[in-house]
């Protein structure tokens, strides 16, 4: 069994996001980046695989600030190999970031043959699409999301997915291998890992590269961001004052106007 | 279709999802902008009944195919893809839910349009199409310009749920429906075994879109049905802090904050809650936050969008009668 | 030898080992330990079954995750063996490591403090935030390098949580007063990693180690004064090793020894009846028992009761060893609150003010009033709150 990872880094939104001068942009100087927290949870989902049935984890990351600590990370949890593709156009969107991917998984030898491919099923960054229905249809394999648990059929030629619908339902789905699979949550939340540990795959642990190529055509279809802005908190509540009943009718008005009815 | 705003209409256990409708109420307000029709898409089988929901809507295209009984992202992108070939619709408006996600990316994919994900609201200006999106879990909103109107189309917009109000495109008529021929090939890769209901055991919290909050303004255990009414009215589960956990008012699952649970729901009422720095950890990035505390200076107020100085206890009551009257007004609109 | 290099392997080859040799099996480390009568195995018997060869069995009963790190245990033993400083937190190294995973609100506090130099997830880049709300002009070493007498090392609680700002505020005021030179490190600093709670996690450690020791190297001053107690202990039991040789000082003996410049300051009558609680790493671990009660004393009005329990024999809040984010772990377990049983002593001597020295007493004896319904009787104050509150402007 091999499953491949695949991470990706978002912006850390814990500190402060600035907007990059011209206002379409995040300000890249200013940010720091961490792994996607549904591609953590793919990670642990491998990782829960590879405890139950015996596995061989590649991690395959996109190369941003701070990645190297991720796949250190990763292979401190037990990922067996770990590879960044390298030299992407800077600012690259999500369509891109899945074609560096498809890239890298062809291009590179042992990544490929691989029975699951696990992902995040959506990160918060993912302004033009998701990484892992384009990975899958590049590859021409099976794509489930919102995935929350991954179980292997006795034949390892199957898995048994749990995919989460609205109002607590979910539904468990027979998906043939190979597949891609979009993780919303693995079943357990990310483990920890002592930071000795990763302080020794440091030392210990080479990151391979895969060269980008450029992408064939270059342009995809026109998303453009016209302006950006910072959500900013108020800083205090917006005050509503009258009598219990004045009041209530008041803030009904308001989850209405929302749509949280 | 050709320019044409479209809805993907979500059908799930033989019901259309409220996001549809939601969805359809934003996609008529754009339609009208533009002055172009508004299509509902509805992929489904043996579902051809469910158009006249999509009242909404101007005409429904029905895409019929045994394959499309339950939601699989790639077998329903390809039969949108196969129903809109050779129209050149101008937006595909699809929910941002579980149910469909994955599908507006595929469509993009397959049409080589533009997909523009986390829209909260679109328009069009000046021949533009504009949406406003909310990036980087809610830190940043963006407009974005979803393709030229001679690109390469349609523009295919994922759009999170509460974009409208599901009353708003909710509309039952009898609506022109025009079938849609598809072929799909059954691969037998992905297949539905079984639904799991939700277990009977304690509600998860972080699941909850709504979360109503009790903290040590509730000052008695009797009070807590007032709350579990309240939860119930706005659809939602009763948590508390720290304190009230502490009492035993409520199970140690139910508790927010730094040594309980970390919660993002739509629309958090905090009721009675002073607002500790250990509680506001836990609650912060609630979508939207209502708190109800007797103390002006609570620290609650400088994290809550909405504030109403008062006894929790007493504000209660009056709120869940507000709910209901609002709700049996809805119904009867 | 470095306490940093001992690990369970080589601990017999170092006099602490021969130490635990000597053990009598006398149980007053039970006795004295606050969870000992919750723990499966307390202290004692952890040594015996060390001793035996029995150490799979320790490290597999969580029994080690309940020690606060109080050192009563340590300060009562006859033999004079470092359990707190040495022996448990080798120890709880190992639990940890055996634990199938962590609770996740340790967890949470770990990884934080990995990525963001603060326990409670705050964003780095605003540490030094509270600093535009002083009221006094501090300086950043970032922005003047000049050399200071002292570095004020802050730390997270007293950097970031609302009430330990007001030690901070206070503390400033209080310098600015006395004309001590002094700079901070701004958004720079991050947590020194206090030895209770992140010596069983080495390697987090000694990255903050690592990473704070570079940081000192860039300026130059004569001494360390910090606000957190915890970070007092690792500057001065763990830093050494990587060169930390800078006079270090806990903010409130640093005070006292200014009091006679104090004393002319504090002009504000406060009419408080209160009481002191001696924290564990300030107090058992290195006796500074004196210098606050000197400060308070030199209050004009105020008054000063004891609590049953003071001094060496003070009770832990249970914040110490982790236990800042075991809370409902604890709970889970059934285990009784620290800081409330703490609490009630303080109320019961009659005081209005509880006045504690360590950043994480506000926050847990606060939140135990609250709990127990105390708020209105009682009010937690930093020693340096009530100083500069008796300061009139």
């Amino acid at each position: 069994m091999h499953i491949l990872v695949l991470l990706k880094m978002a912006p850390d939104v814990v500190e402060d996001l600035e907007i990059a001068p011209g206002g379409k942009a995040l300000d890249l100087d200013c940010l720091r980046m961490i792994l996607s927290e549904s591609d953590d949870h793919a990670l642990e989902q491998a990782l829960l695989l590879k405890e139950r049935h015996g596995a061989k984890i590649t991690a395959l990351a996109l190369d941003a600030p701070e990645v190297d600590d991720a796949l250190f990370t990763a292979a401190a949890k037990g990922a067996d190999r770990v590879m960044k593709v390298v030299g992407m156009d800077p600012g690259f969107t999500t369509r891109e970031a899945a074609r560096y991917f498809s890239q890298a998984i062809a291009e590179e030898p042992g990544l490929l043959p691989a029975d699951l491919i696990l992902t995040g099923v959506q990160a918060i960054d993912d302004l033009d699409g998701l990484v892992a229905p384009i990975v899958a249809d590049g590859l021409r394999m099976p794509y489930l999301g919102i995935v929350t648990g991954v179980a292997l059929e006795a034949s390892a030629q199957a898995a048994r997915a749990i995919k989460e619908y609205p109002a607590g339902v979910r539904g468990e789905f027979l998906v043939q291998l190979p597949a891609v699979l979009g993780i919303q949550a693995a079943e357990k939340p990310p483990r920890y890992v002592p930071v000795a540990k990763v302080r020794a795959a440091m030392k210990s642990v080479k990151i391979e590269c895969s060269q980008a190529l450029t992408l064939a055509d270059g342009g995809l279809p026109l998303v453009g961001v016209v302006e950006m802005k910072r959500n900013e908190p108020a800083g205090h509540a917006e005050m509503l004052e009258g009598k219990p009943d004045q009041v209530s009718g008041q803030l009904c008005g308001i989850l209405a106007e929302r749509g949280l009815f | 279709m050709t320019g044409n705003i479209c809805v993907l209409a979500e059908q799930w256990r033989g019901q259309i999802t409220e996001v549809t409708y939601e969805t359809l109420a934003l996609g008529r307000e754009v339609a009208d902008q533009a002055g172009v029709p508004l299509t509902a898409i509805l992929p489904g089988s043996h579902c051809r009944e469910l158009a006249r929901f999509l009242g909404a809507a101007d005409a429904v295209v029905y895409i019929d195919h045994p394959l499309l009984a339950e939601t699989v992202p790639q077998t329903c992108a390809e039969a949108v893809a196969q129903a809109m070939a050779g129209e050149r619709p101008r937006a595909l408006l699809v929910p941002l839910t579980n149910i469909s996600l994955g599908i507006g990316t595929l469509i993009g994919v397959r049409l080589g349009a533009p997909v523009v994900n986390f829209c909260r609201d679109i328009r069009v200006a000046d021949g533009r199409l504009l949406a406003d999106c909310v990036m980087y879990g809610g830190k940043i909103e963006a407009t974005v310009e979803a393709g030229a109107p001679s690109g390469p189309g349609p523009a295919i917009l994922g759009i999170w749920p509460g974009a409208r109000q599901a009353e708003k495109g909710r509309a039952e008529r009898e609506v022109p429906v025009t079938d849609a021929a598809v072929v799909l090939e059954d691969t037998g890769a992905i297949r539905l075994c079984r639904y799991i209901e939700p277990e009977a055991g304690d509600v998860d919290l972080t699941k909850q879109e709504v979360l109503v909050a009790v903290g040590r303004g509730l000052q008695d255990r009797a009070n807590l049905p007032l709350a579990e009414e309240l939860a119930r009215a706005l659809g939602g589960a009763v948590c508390g802090s720290r304190p009230v956990i502490d009492q035993g008012w409520l199970p140690l699952s139910r508790q927010v904050g730094k040594s309980g649970l970390t919660v993002k729901p739509k629309l958090y009422v905090a009721l009675g809650i002073s607002g500790a720095p250990e509680h506001i950890e836990g609650m912060k990035d609630a979508a939207l936050i209502v708190a109800v505390n007797s103390d002006p200076q609570a620290p609650i107020f400088s994290v809550a969008h909405y504030g109403i100085v008062g006894d929790a206890v007493e504000t209660m009551p009056a709120l869940t009668a507000a709910v209901e009257a609002r709700k049996a007004a809805g119904q009867h609109a | 030898m470095s306490a940093c290099s001992v690990t369970l392997e080589t601990l017999p080859q170092h006099p602490e080992g021969k130490e635990i040799l000597t053990c009598l099996q006398c149980g007053v480390c039970a006795g004295a330990c606050p969870y000992g009568d919750v723990m499966e195995y307390p202290p004692r018997r952890m040594i015996a079954m060390m001793r035996a060869g029995m150490q799979e069995k320790v490290f597999t009963s969580d029994s080690l995750l309940s020690c606060v790190a109080c050192y009563a245990c340590m300060a009562k033993c006859p033999r004079g063996i470092r359990l707190t400083e040495i022996l448990l937190p080798l120890m709880k190294e190992q639990t940890l490591a055996y634990l199938p995973e962590l609770p996740a609100e340790l967890q949470r506090a770990l990884q934080n403090t990995l990525r963001y130099g603060n326990p409670m997830g705050e964003p780095s880049r605003k540490r030094a935030a509270w600093v535009k709300t002083a009221g006094v002009p501090i300086r950043s070493f970032a922005e003047d390098r000049r050399p200071a007498d002292a570095l004020w090392f802050v730390e997270c609680y007293t950097s970031y949580y609302p009430r330990g700002q007001d030690n901070s505020r206070a503390t400033a005021r209080l310098f600015h007063r006395l004309g001590v030179d002094y700079a901070i490190l701004g958004n720079e600093e991050k947590c020194a990693g206090e030895c209770g709670r992140l010596t069983w996690e080495p390697g987090l450690f000694e990255t903050l180690m690592d990473y704070n020791m570079a940081v000192f190297q860039k300026y130059q001053f004569n001494r360390v004064v910090t606000s957190c107690p915890h970070a007092h202990n690792a500057f001065k039991n763990r830093y050494p090793v990587l060169g930390f040789n800078w006079a270090l000082e806990h903010v409130t003996p640093f005070l006292a020894k200014r009091l006679d410049g104090l004393n002319a300051l504090l002009t504000r009558k406060l009419p408080y009846l209160v009481t002191y609680h001696d924290s564990c790493c300030l107090g058992r671990q290195n006796e500074f028992y004196e210098a606050p009660r000197q400060l308070l004393r030199a209050i004009p009005g105020v008054k000063l009761v004891e609590m049953v329990h003071n001094r060496v024999n003070s009770l832990c809040c249970g914040g110490g060893g982790g236990g800042m984010w075991l809370d409902t772990y604890f709970k889970a377990k059934g285990y009784e609150r620290l800081s409330e049983r703490r609490v009630r002593e303080a109320v019961a001597t009659g005081a209005d003010i509880l006045a504690v020295s360590c950043p994480y007493e506000i926050s847990r004896f606060e939140d135990a009033l609250k709990v127990l319904g105390y708020d209105k009787r009682m009010m937690v104050r930093d020693v340096t709150e009530l100083l500069a509150e008796a300061m009139e402007e």
